[in-house]
């Protein structure tokens, strides 16, 4: 039983917990606020004491229920292997299904099914989102700030969107000569309206790699956003529409270069769509041939290292939540970064913590994501390197606001736009 | 139900981002990390971010006689911290400094929020060591752990929580606050309270400020591993290191039901049939440990075991302690419901209690795994059971009786580091007949006539 559909499904993984509290070691949240709501103990317990009748699902017990980044780090470190991961879904979910969507967030995953109307809205807002944000001189990303506080405050450094969208960039297939392989590239939203830059990345080295890329043009958001608040009929209807839109092209593999997009086609889109026996074949299909482009390059089809070309960068990596633990993906970028020539490797204190951004989470929370973040922000400067590379689009959002308020000249990329480089400075030789 | 002019008078003195009162916050401080145990929701729950507003809080309590539970991590082990009549949660965990380390008197000074792992980071970079190490080092805080007095790994040669506590500020039941003890080695003035407030629970009075013993760090260590097929011999081996005048800084003790189902858990190369596996580790100056460890090697070897493993690196270490450290998370994860008890005997008597242990499991037909600290007689049978198999239950809780009865009768103690609580209240007579449990009840009064502190844990009201 899915997680999505009931909160039966989860009463074995709230008996396992013994409440030894070692959660309290790792929970970023908890480290923050040292209220034992924050960590995930303290909500198994509300989920139990919902499921017994003594707390009645209430708008307050949904916010609790806000309260986690669902950065996993408590299921690494719990004794009894309890996923919390599951529960906090699977209770979000129930809040959804007995209190309803927030109104805000009901308005923003409707927007995201209707994909037509959203490509619009993103159009309309990359020529217009000047009338809110700020645009802040800078050498590689386009960021700004809040020109007014809409309830997030005005210091968190955005990315501005991009004047055009990745998928509009390219053809739908974009042909190689001698293709050894044609891999359909799942974009998700933030490559595919900001960071345009990580989307051109995969392309350029897939295709050095001989690899023909297909970018289905009728592929949406992963859903994520919607299932991880509980909005599961959402997340479905987004689910569907992906499948039927990569099924269509067909390939050999997909890739994907955010970690949301990667847990969404490995393990969500299966599990939303159990019921479904259509769907549910075609999702198990997708999962067993989705790869991060960090593992498809490293597992898959090993890339080449003739043609790399020098790089001088010193970096520090940052291990996203849902790559790192949410599918065992930490190895692999570092060997890619390490097989350039020119780049120096230098780890921070704590690379797998959670950047605190978590989607939502950081709108939700705007106080607690910052405050999180800062702890990132300071182990990265104490490496004193001159970039930081990530393997997810949304930590990179994050990561950049970071140092960027803290002065730090720091660049925050996507480990395949590195390798680009080093491509691109091969062919210069 | 608080009236309101309490919580108005809570937020005055703390701040409203400091006191919690909606059902879903109150609802998660309604228990610890004790298994199988009633909940019970607090009214309020405070923090304080000094010792004034702590002793403000105290003083309110005291003008309306409401309950006052402090609170650390709450990752006790004995109910210590449900706040089983309602009042106020008092959650220490924003009073979270390192006041001072000292290098010139070897101390450090801590409020009792502070996690102790965080206390051991800091002094480990000058080359000292706060010795005392329960297994929620990570987790538990220092003012839970002295309330506690909890032990740990390290027991055999550097003692336990009350021999590392030298100074503390308290605020008593009345609100005043009091200094005892300090940074000096000797100290004979008065009666001997911070040893009283140490392990008290939390029912005496409220530590706000703690000064701790550091000792240097030892230099290196080694650790040592040894298989019984008996485990008489495995007892006689840990009396012969002894009386061979060799003190393990640490001497491990995992029973077969542990062994199996561990090695089944982390594949770290135990044999499945023995009885009996000892964990030795010796630390020191290296030429020290490099002669105990030879010395230890043989003394297994002459008292049987069949087979002795001395790890040679850092790795090697690694891969032994890996089968003790997995035994508590192996064992949990082989039923829903872990009743981990912690009765103690004196470690010549370890082999008696062992097989009292195994014959209690028999007869009530439970799975009982004992591992622990055998080089200091602190014992962890664990009961592995389910909280929703009500015969089951019914059982483990005959078996528990009788595991308290045989450490007693075997010259033994119903706590060696867990504490008393609520859990083990009803024992208490066992050990030290009603004269003694009259003795604490008066202590208890002295310093708390209404019962204020933490009540229901220890001694119950008459």
């Amino acid at each position: 039983m899915s997680v999505y559909n009931s909160l039966d499904s989860i009463t074995d993984e709230l008996h396992k917990c013994m409440k030894c509290g070692n959660c309290m070691a790792v929970c970023p949240i908890y480290k923050e606020t040292r209220q034992e709501v924050g960590v995930a103990r303290g909500k198994i317990s509300l989920v139990e004491y919902l499921l017994a009748g003594e707390l009645d699902m209430t708008e307050g017990l949904a916010d609790r229920f806000s309260l986690c980044t669902t950065c996993m780090a408590c299921n690494t470190n719990c004794p009894c292997g309890v996923r919390f991961d599951k529960i906090i879904l699977a209770a979000r979910a129930e809040a959804v299904r007995k209190k309803g969507l927030h109104s805000v967030k009901k308005i923003a995953f409707t927007a995201l099914k209707m994909q037509r109307l959203f490509d619009l809205g993103m159009k309309t807002g990359s020529i217009f989102q000047g009338v809110a944000l700020k645009h802040l001189p800078h050498k590689s990303d386009r960021i700004a700030r809040m020109r007014f506080d809409v309830g997030i405050g005005t210091e968190k450094v955005f990315p501005m969107l991009a004047k055009k969208t990745l998928r509009s960039e390219f053809p739908e297939v974009i042909r190689v000569n001698n293709p050894k392989m044609r891999v359909a590239f799942f974009t998700g939203c933030m490559i595919n309206y900001f960071y345009t830059d990580i989307g051109r990345a995969v392309v350029e080295v897939l295709n050095e790699n001989d690899i023909e890329v297909v970018i289905p043009r009728g592929q949406g958001c992963c859903g994520i956003p919607a299932s991880v608040n509980g909005d599961v009929v959402s997340a479905r209807a987004l689910a569907k529409r992906n499948l039927r839109a990569f099924e269509k092209l067909g390939a050999d593999a997909l890739v994907v270069a955010c970690s949301s997009g990667g847990t969404a086609w490995k393990h969500v889109f299966a599990e939303l769509l159990e019921n479904d026996p259509e769907f549910k074949v075609l999702a198990d299909k997708w999962a067993s041939k989705s790869y991060d482009i960090s593992e498809f390059l490293i597992h898959k089809v090993p890339f080449k290292k003739e043609g790399l070309g020098r790089v001088e960068r010193k970096v520090t990596y940052h291990d996203p939540c849902h790559l790192n633990r949410g599918q065992g993906i930490s190895r692999e970028p570092r060997e890619i970064l390490t097989s350039i020539p020119g780049v120096e490797v230098i780890e921070m204190k704590e690379p797998g913590r959670c950047c605190g951004m978590a989607g939502s989470f950081s709108i939700v929370h705007p106080d607690l994501s910052v405050q999180i973040s800062d702890h990132k922000t300071a182990d990265i400067a104490l490496t004193h390197t001159d970039t930081v590379a990530t393997g997810c689009p949304a930590c990179r959002l994050q990561l950049k606001s970071g140092v960027e308020n803290a002065g730090i000249e720091e660049e925050v990329v996507h480990t395949i736009q590195i390798l680009a480089e080093s491509y691109r400075a091969g062919k210069k030789n | 139900m608080l009236a309101r002019e309490v919580l108005q008078e809570l937020v005055q003195v703390l701040g409203a981002e400091n006191v919690l009162t909606e059902q879903e916050d109150l609802m998660t401080y309604a228990y610890d990390a004790t298994a199988a145990m009633k909940h019970h929701k607090p009214d309020v729950v405070v923090s304080p971010l000094s010792t004034e507003q702590v002793s403000e809080v105290v003083k309110i309590a005291g003008r309306y006689q409401i309950p006052i539970y402090p609170r650390g991590s709450g990752t006790n082990l004995s109910g210590g911290t449900i706040p089983t009549k309602g009042g106020i949660v008092l959650s220490m965990l924003n009073l979270n400094k390192i006041i001072e380390v000292d290098q010139d008197n070897l101390t450090a000074t801590v409020q009792p929020g502070v996690i102790i792992q965080a206390l051991n980071d800091q002094v480990t970079k000058l080359g000292l060591l706060y010795p005392p190490d329960p297994g929620t080092v990570t987790t538990a805080t220092m003012g839970g752990s002295v309330s506690e007095c909890s032990g740990g790994l390290r027991g055999l040669k550097y003692g336990v929580t009350k021999h590392y506590i030298m100074g503390i500020k308290v605020v008593l039941a009345n609100g005043e606050v009091l200094r005892w003890g300090g940074k000096t080695v000797k100290n004979v003035t008065g009666y001997d309270l911070v040893a009283l407030f140490t392990g008290a629970e939390g029912t005496l009075g409220i530590i706000t400020e703690i000064i701790v013993k550091l000792i240097p760090a030892p230099e290196t260590r080694k650790s040592i591993l040894a298989v019984f097929d008996n485990l008489d011999k495995a007892g006689n081996a840990i009396a012969s290191i002894i009386r061979n005048k060799i003190i393990p800084a640490t001497l491990e003790i995992m029973d077969n039901a542990t062994i199996q189902t561990v090695e089944h858990f982390v594949h770290a190369g135990l044999p499945m049939d023995a009885e009996a596996v000892l964990l030795v580790e010796v630390d020191g100056y290296r030429e020290v440990v490099e002669r105990e460890a030879v010395l230890v090697e043989q003394i297994l070897q002459t008292e049987g075991s069949v087979e002795v493993k001395i790890a040679k690196n850092d790795q090697e270490r690694d891969l032994l302690w890996l089968a003790r450290r997995s035994a508590l998370p192996a064992l949990a994860q082989k039923r829903p419901t872990t009743v981990l008890e912690d009765a103690t005997v004196p470690r010549s008597k370890i082999p008696d209690m062992l097989k009292a242990i195994r014959k209690i499991a028999e007869k009530h037909r439970l799975l009982i795994a004992t591992f622990g600290h055998a080089g200091d007689g602190n014992l962890h049978p664990t009961i592995l059971t389910d909280q929703r198999d009500e015969d089951e239950m019914k059982r483990v809780h005959l078996a528990v009786d009788e595991i308290f009865q045989a450490a007693i009768s075997l010259g033994g103690t119903l706590s060696g580091e867990h504490g008393i609580g609520i859990a083990k209240m009803k024992y208490l007579d066992w050990e030290f007949g009603e004269a003694g449990v009259a003795a604490l009840r008066q202590i208890k009064e002295a310093l708390d006539p209404n019962y204020l502190l933490n009540p229901g844990k220890i001694v119950r009201r008459d």
